[in-house]
């Protein structure tokens, strides 16, 4: 099982070595399980593997044993660190960490070191989790494999020749990889859920305001949502509570209470209707994936759901819709990178001279790719037929997905249209790699929730995600059905997971 | 005041009128920036007053200054705008003075539309609309001439990057450049009147852009416009648009046109000169700020701003030009002075109103009243109505109370001012006269030019024999009788 020899495709993944954050909070907020002697263990697993599979920008080992005894010290003195007590925890390197080098996996923020932590960053520390590193990311999240990443790619722990999705593929890799039982990755098209189906753990996408995203890197602003990574559903649902609820640092933050994700996990799915999305289970998914996804509805009804078919008419335009919405948004949050007050900056004779330079050699070409794109969106001109068409096709798929939330409690689609692909495979092709999104952006684009839950191998023995889709705060439905899922799925291939973490 | 300007070309003879528009920024006196909590002062060490925010630090979020809203409300509500449900927008350009190379302002939803000023004189300029947004940092270019280009180094303090700014857009119904002054000012008071800013243009907190141009007199198309930036003060604006609407003149009639652009008050030579040219103008690539949400400012709250609102000079000039029997125009300078309050108490207390005004207009608005006594001034009025002193007397007493606080007529006693009986008088004017024969006759048989002339030699003869004591006035008429043969 574990990859340590790190040569051809042998699996690199494994069970995270203390089991799951539940079972670690419990056991260090009981006083039986030494916060200290789960670090140890975790970078143990990192400094073993990591080599081969590349998760990580950056290891905190010193800083994560150091909060690690902190804990214990608290523990033995009686008091609670938390429901993540011990837990450790891979952090996505676009969220902020105070004084700790953040890089968007991006060559234009060399050197920076942010003065402040993201608000998920100290709800994660005050609720006991240790952090154990930054993980890597396509530049400023834009891509679907993490080979647009300026430090090298990230290997799928399952077969290091493949892409482990992205951009959240850092923290895909870590907790498939077993370095960490939870991690946080932002999603702004799918960069949670398709790394999560690809590398076989579960990820999720709140709904957006759900989480702050005060101290996220933004690459489009209203797209942006924080979400967790785990081993398993209820983990996710712990993570979830420990980073919901409302910030007034971010005014896209929804106010009003939480409820708990993790306590109402296992009610089951009786009663609730649940529509699969015909649009999504036809051309450009492949046959092993669909029949994964047909045979999770089954399970869905067979927990005594009613499964139906919904349907997204706008859903066809989402991608297109997307492509524009994303990269206009991200040429303007981009702008800033230019040399004056932070990060990289290649001198020139004029200030126009130097912002150009810097930036010519600070982004990467996919980077650049979307900066183009979005500021040809935005122009005098432009803007009326691609940003101002594409807002209204996002009107249409919010009031599509509306009209089947009236039929439906919940929908069910693929995660990726695939399973992981090898290196290579889609870089030449931009808009290849775009197509793989084209599942999960249609939740970006309404505001709405989604999860993706691993649901058996492909045909390739690597992993398939099934999606549960969920109108605005439907968390706790979504998670109730991605149990049932988690319960009912089949398991080669990952058996690992299934027997160490259960 | 409010006479239409017409410029007569001296090569032509063609009479050239002026359309003038402002756009006025004002920085709103909030504890905090307008999307942080960093202090917005003025001053301080550069790069003090800053936090992640205000850098534009990656991953930092603007969150709105709810005080910045409700002043910026209160200025709609006083410049009769209708409160509107706004947005916020991001205008997209480089420059190293803004952090996140975007400024958060509001675009096509504002947060004031459609209102008006009143000027002094009782006209009204339209505004078409005052919303809020961010200042920048400010660059210090070193080297070169002083402006970016050409500049070997620059030095950005963000202190005032992000303190909220309102910028007030009024309509093109100005057509004079004291007309523009008279805007300035009066929506200076009204800014500060309802505490939405300090409105220290020399500081920078209140700045004006005019938007100029000339058309023929009569002609309804609208010329093309330069918009004139870096206008320090009054006077400079003044001047900046005359030089400015002669410069179009001049440019029109050698048979060239005006080209749309940016042109920069040049204070020291008293010109304007050239900026960048607006038809190769910037794409700012506007769009919805997602990091905020919509500015739906309820009817409660609006409601609560407004029975909050001070008196606005407007409405202070009306009342006091009622209780004075004047007009409004007559009472601006007290007004606009602070010292309404003053004229009014004394009104009602009694004092002669005509006297009353002129003493705050010539002797308390430079200087202002300090903690000048109601009944004490009415006092003075009274003194001098009965010819008790003289309005000269009167000047110097007013000038002591302000200073000492005491009652007129302590002061008057003390000095030894009283009025002259009319035979001391004419005692003193006789003497004068007789002193001086041959001025005498050139009084009694010059023309109105002497005549004028010698009134001030006689006197000040008379001024001095009686040490002051005599009433100018008295004197002149006494004079006129004497050569009368009365």
């Amino acid at each position: 099982m574990s990859g340590s020899d790190g040569s051809g495709s042998a699996s690199l993944a494994a069970a995270p070595p203390m089991g799951t954050a539940a079972t670690i909070a419990a056991g260090v907020r009981s006083g039986e399980l030494s916060a200290r002697v789960v670090i140890d263990a975790h970078l143990a697993a990192i400094e073993a593997r990591e080599p081969h599979v590349h998760a990580f920008n950056l290891v905190l080992a010193d800083e994560a044993r150091t909060a690690a005894d902190e804990i214990d010290r608290r523990v033995a003195a009686g008091d609670d660190p938390g429901p993540l007590a011990g837990v450790p925890v891979a952090l996505k390197d676009n969220l902020c960490t105070r004084g700790i080098a953040t890089t968007c996996s991006s060559r234009i923020l060399d050197g920076w070191q942010p003065p402040y932590d993201a608000t998920v960053v100290q709800q994660l520390a005050a609720a006991g989790a240790v952090a154990v590193g930054k993980t890597n990311l396509d530049e400023f999240a834009m891509g679907s494999s993490t080979e647009n990443s300026a430090f090298g790619p990230t290997r799928n722990p399952h077969d290091p020749s493949r892409v482990p999705g992205g951009s959240s593929g850092g923290s895909a890799a870590a907790v498939a990889a077993g370095f960490t039982p939870i991690a946080l990755g932002s999603d702004t098209g799918g960069s949670i859920r398709q790394p999560a189906a690809l590398c076989g753990v579960v990820g999720l996408k709140p709904t957006y305001g759900l989480v702050s995203r005060y101290g996220l890197i933004a690459f489009a602003s209203s797209l942006d949502q924080i979400g967790p990574f785990a081993t398993t559903v209820a983990d996710a649902a712990l993570l979830l509570d420990a980073i919901a609820g409302h910030d007034p640092m971010d005014s896209t933050s929804i106010p009003g209470p939480v409820p708990s994700y993790s306590t109402t996990l296992d009610r089951g799915v009786a009663g609730l209707r649940i529509g699969l999305i015909t649009q999504l289970m036809g051309e450009g998914i492949a046959a092993d994936v669909a029949a994964r996804v047909r045979q999770a509805a089954e399970a869905l009804e067979a927990a005594g759901a009613t499964v139906g078919e919904a349907t997204i008419p706008a859903i066809e335009y989402g991608l297109s819709a997307y492509y524009l919405i994303a990269p206009a948004e991200a040429s303007s949050n981009l702008a800033r990178y230019d040399g004056v007050r932070y990060g990289l900056r290649v001198d020139a004779p004029t200030t126009a001279e130097m912002m150009t330079a810097t930036r010519t050699a600070g982004f990467g070409a996919e980077v650049k790719r979307r900066i183009m794109l979005g500021t040809y969106a935005l122009s005098a001109g432009y803007y009326d037929a691609y940003y101002g068409k594409a807002l209204k096709v996002r009107t249409l798929i919010i009031r599509d997905f509306a009209a089947a939330y009236e039929q439906f409690d919940l929908l069910l689609s693929p995660t990726s249209p695939t399973t992981a692909f090898r290196f290579g495979d889609k870089t030449a092709d931009p808009l290849s790699m775009y197509l793989n999104d084209v599942c999960t952006i249609p939740t970006n684009l309404s505001g709405d929730a989604a999860i993706s839950v691993p649901f058996g191998t492909g045909d390739d023995a690597m992993p398939i995600g099934v999606q549960v889709l969920a109108p605005a705060l439907g968390e706790v439905p979504m998670l109730r059905a991605a149990s049932v899922l988690e319960a009912a799925a089949p398991t080669p291939g990952i058996a690992v997971l299934g027997e160490v973490v259960r | 005041m409010s006479e239409a300007m017409i410029i007569t070309s001296p090569t032509t003879g063609d009479d050239w009128e002026l359309v003038i528009g402002l756009e006025v920024h004002a920085e709103l006196a909030t504890v905090t920036k307008m999307f942080s909590g960093a202090p917005n002062v003025f001053g301080g060490e550069p790069n003090t007053n800053i936090d992640p925010v205000t850098l534009g630090l990656p991953g930092s979020l603007p969150v709105v200054n709810g005080r910045a809203v409700e002043l910026g409300i209160r200025v709609g509500l006083a410049l009769n705008c209708t409160v509107a449900r706004s947005t916020f927008a991001r205008k997209n350009y480089f420059y190293p003075d803004m952090p996140k190379d975007y400024q958060i302002s509001q675009f096509d939803e504002p947060l004031n539309i459609d209102g008006f000023l009143e000027l002094p004189d009782g006209q009204r300029a339209g505004i078409e609309r005052a919303h809020l947004e961010e200042d920048t940092g400010k660059s210090t270019h070193q080297g070169g001439d002083g402006r970016i280009h050409g500049a070997a180094s620059s030095l950005v303090d963000y202190n005032r990057a992000g303190v909220p700014l309102i910028e007030i857009v009024g309509r093109p119904d100005l057509t004079s450049p004291e007309q523009a002054r008279a805007y300035v000012s009066e929506l200076r008071s009204i800014l500060v009147a309802i505490g939405a800013s300090d409105g220290k243009m020399e500081e920078g907190s209140m700045r004006v852009d005019a938007n100029v141009s000339v058309r023929p007199v009569g002609d309804p198309e609208l010329g093309t416009r330069c918009e004139v930036k870096n206008v320090n003060s009054l006077r400079s604006l003044v001047r900046a648009i005359e030089y400015e609407a002669r410069r179009q003149v001049d440019v029109i009639e050698a048979g060239e046109r005006v080209h749309q652009e940016t042109r920069h008050w040049d204070e020291e030579h008293g010109r304007t000169r050239a900026g960048r040219s607006k038809e190769g103008a910037e794409d700012y690539r506007y769009f919805l700020e997602p990091d905020l949400v919509v500015l739906d400012p309820s009817a409660e709250w609006i409601e609560s701003i407004r029975a909050a609102m001070p008196v606005l000079p407007a409405e202070r000039r009306a009342r006091l030009a009622a209780a004075a029997g004047v007009t409004s125009a007559q009472v601006a300078l007290h007004v606009e002075r602070d010292l309404d309050g003053l004229a009014l108490a004394a009104i009602e207390a009694g004092a002669d109103p005509g006297r009353a005004l002129n003493h705050i207009e010539h002797n308390l608005a430079v200087d202002g009243a300090g903690d000048l006594d109601v009944a004490h001034f009415t006092a003075l009025v009274q003194l001098e109505l009965d010819g008790s002193i003289t309005p000269t007397q009167a000047k110097q007493v007013l000038a002591e109370m302000v200073e000492g606080g005491a009652h007129p007529e302590v002061i008057a006693k003390a000095h030894g001012f009283e009025a002259m009986s009319t035979a001391d008088l004419e005692s003193i004017v006789d003497g004068v006269i007789a002193a001086s024969p041959a001025e005498w006759d050139d009084f009694v048989n010059g023309d109105d030019k002497t005549r004028g002339k010698l009134t001030g030699f006689f006197v000040g003869r008379v001024m001095k024999s009686s040490q002051g004591k005599a009433d100018g006035k008295a004197v002149t008429a006494l004079l006129n009788q004497r050569r009368a043969g009365v």
